[in-house]
């Protein structure tokens, strides 16, 4: 028996364009046919399986300003499309203000593959694995889109339709991800399991994040975001308004626990059955929000 | 198929090449200007066998396409060795006998040096975290690893 590394790439055309608009214009007129190109770390592995057979890769990861990390203490931070993870995470305003996103980009695979891969790139390839994505989802992420129309935001929450499927169109490039100033007192947690301790897939990916909020009637509110168990990167409301609104403590966590087993809904497949999927949610969901809690003041 | 003609430096050496779109960093070192020091284990980001610098940084050179690497500073195995004299790595690898069949060698030679750039004393804990990406199916990486912890030691003390 031979085992062979995968195939090489089939044949493209390599686009670089000069603007944003270029970029957008070309991808518009080419619609079916031409894909936006950050990293590439997605979109070489589908291309030589043979799923993806784009006639054209518009490299847009170097257009005005998608490769800087931008922090303002009175707005937030901003992330240009074209910077890879290793660069999130040495970012000292990261580091200081933005933890959770220095976690989750250090779950995602090599040192040497985060050379290339971003977040943009995570979130749009709209995998319902992403690791990223989570952190994103709950640190109330939205992205700066360029289209042909010119520029627009988009909510992250309601981005993704589908497995690899987004709300964007034929000539969209996403050119940052942009997260408001973290709740005073906040804290998060990503809980991955994987099939070894590092750099594998996710089975199931657990996002939890907490901050103290005068306006819940609990006191506190809690985000949790949920990877690989639902046809889409899920986010449990259930379980959010439950804490929100009952008094935070551990029976609390085993409820909005139980929540988040009820909300997903995963699938059999190579890396874990659905059973044993929504039963590891459940356990990282009440371990998550216990060391949330501990973290924030519980 | 367009060609493009992309100019960068390889292991300190100016070089000209014309490239197709699809061509990747590993394939345009190995077929265009005979680096074959960098492997192809899986063509697909995972085993890290083709791992080189582009600009400093470790790549995955076949998720890396040639063109994009136009005024790039590349770095292979074969530029490890500086005026005959082994780099520290490479020294620590052999003197611990962390090579078998040597296919990962290059790439785990090229992420411990782009480790040790970034962080001269690097716990064990970064060491294996800095090699996540390279795959060794011989050694079981105690060796590796206790060649790379020797080598930070080793250049710490030629650093003085």
């Amino acid at each position: 028996m031979t085992i062979d590394a995968h195939p090489e790439l089939p044949e493209f055309d390599y686009i670089r364009p000069a603007t944003l608009m270029e970029a957008s214009r070309f991808l518009a007129q080419h619609a079916g046919e031409a894909r936006p190109l950050l990293g590439g770390t997605d979109i070489f592995v589908r291309m030589r399986d043979g799923f993806w057979h784009d006639k054209y890769l518009v490299d847009v990861k170097n257009l005005d300003g998608t490769g800087e990390i931008r922090f303002d203490p009175a707005s937030g931070l901003s992330i240009g499309a074209g910077v890879n993870m290793n660069q999130v995470m040495a970012s000292p305003d990261v580091q200081a203000h933005y933890p959770l996103l220095v976690e989750a980009c250090r779950s995602v695979a090599s040192y040497q593959l985060r050379t290339r891969a971003t977040i943009a790139g995570n979130i749009c390839n709209a995998s319902p694995a992403g690791d990223t994505i989570g952190a994103c989802l709950v640190l109330g992420g939205a992205l700066k889109i360029h289209g042909v129309d010119g520029f627009r935001e988009a909510p992250l929450t309601t981005f993704f339709l589908g497995p690899g499927k987004t709300v964007l169109r034929p000539g969209d490039v996403v050119t940052a991800v942009s997260f408001p100033l973290p709740p005073k007192g906040s804290a998060g947690t990503y809980y991955k399991l994987g099939r070894n301790k590092w750099s594998d897939l996710s089975i199931v990916g657990v996002t939890t994040y907490g901050y103290p909020d005068k306006t819940a009637a609990s006191g506190y509110r809690f985000h949790i975001a949920l990877a690989s168990v639902a046809p889409v990167p899920l986010v449990v409301t259930s379980a959010q308004e439950y804490l929100a609104s009952h008094p935070v403590g551990p029976d609390a966590f085993k409820e909005a626990a139980r929540l988040a087993y009820d909300a997903c809904q995963p699938i059999d497949d190579v890396r874990g059955s659905a059973r044993y999927r929504k039963a590891m949610v459940r356990r990282l969901t009440e371990k998550g929000l216990v060391t949330v809690w501990a973290k924030i003041g519980g | 198929m367009s060609l493009h003609r992309i100019a960068l430096t390889v292991n300190g050496e100016y070089e000209q090449v014309d490239v197709p779109s699809q061509m990747t960093l590993m394939q345009m070192l190995r077929d265009k200007l005979a680096f074959t020091g960098t492997k192809n284990g899986c063509n697909a980001g995972e085993c890290g066998a083709c791992t080189v610098l582009l600009n400093g940084e470790p790549v995955n050179s076949c998720m890396v396409l040639a063109v994009e690497c136009g005024g790039a500073e590349i770095l292979t195995v074969e530029g490890l060795a500086r005026d005959g004299v082994l780099d520290p790595v490479q020294q620590a690898i052999i003197d611990h006998g962390g090579v078998q069949c040597g296919f990962c060698t290059p790439g785990i030679l090229i992420s411990s040096r782009a480790l040790l750039d970034r962080q001269p004393d690097p716990s064990e804990d970064e060491i294996r975290q800095a090699l996540v990406g390279n795959l060794c199916r011989c050694t079981g990486y105690l060796r590796i690893v206790d060649a790379v912890k020797d080598a930070a030691s080793r250049q710490r003390a030629m650093a003085g």
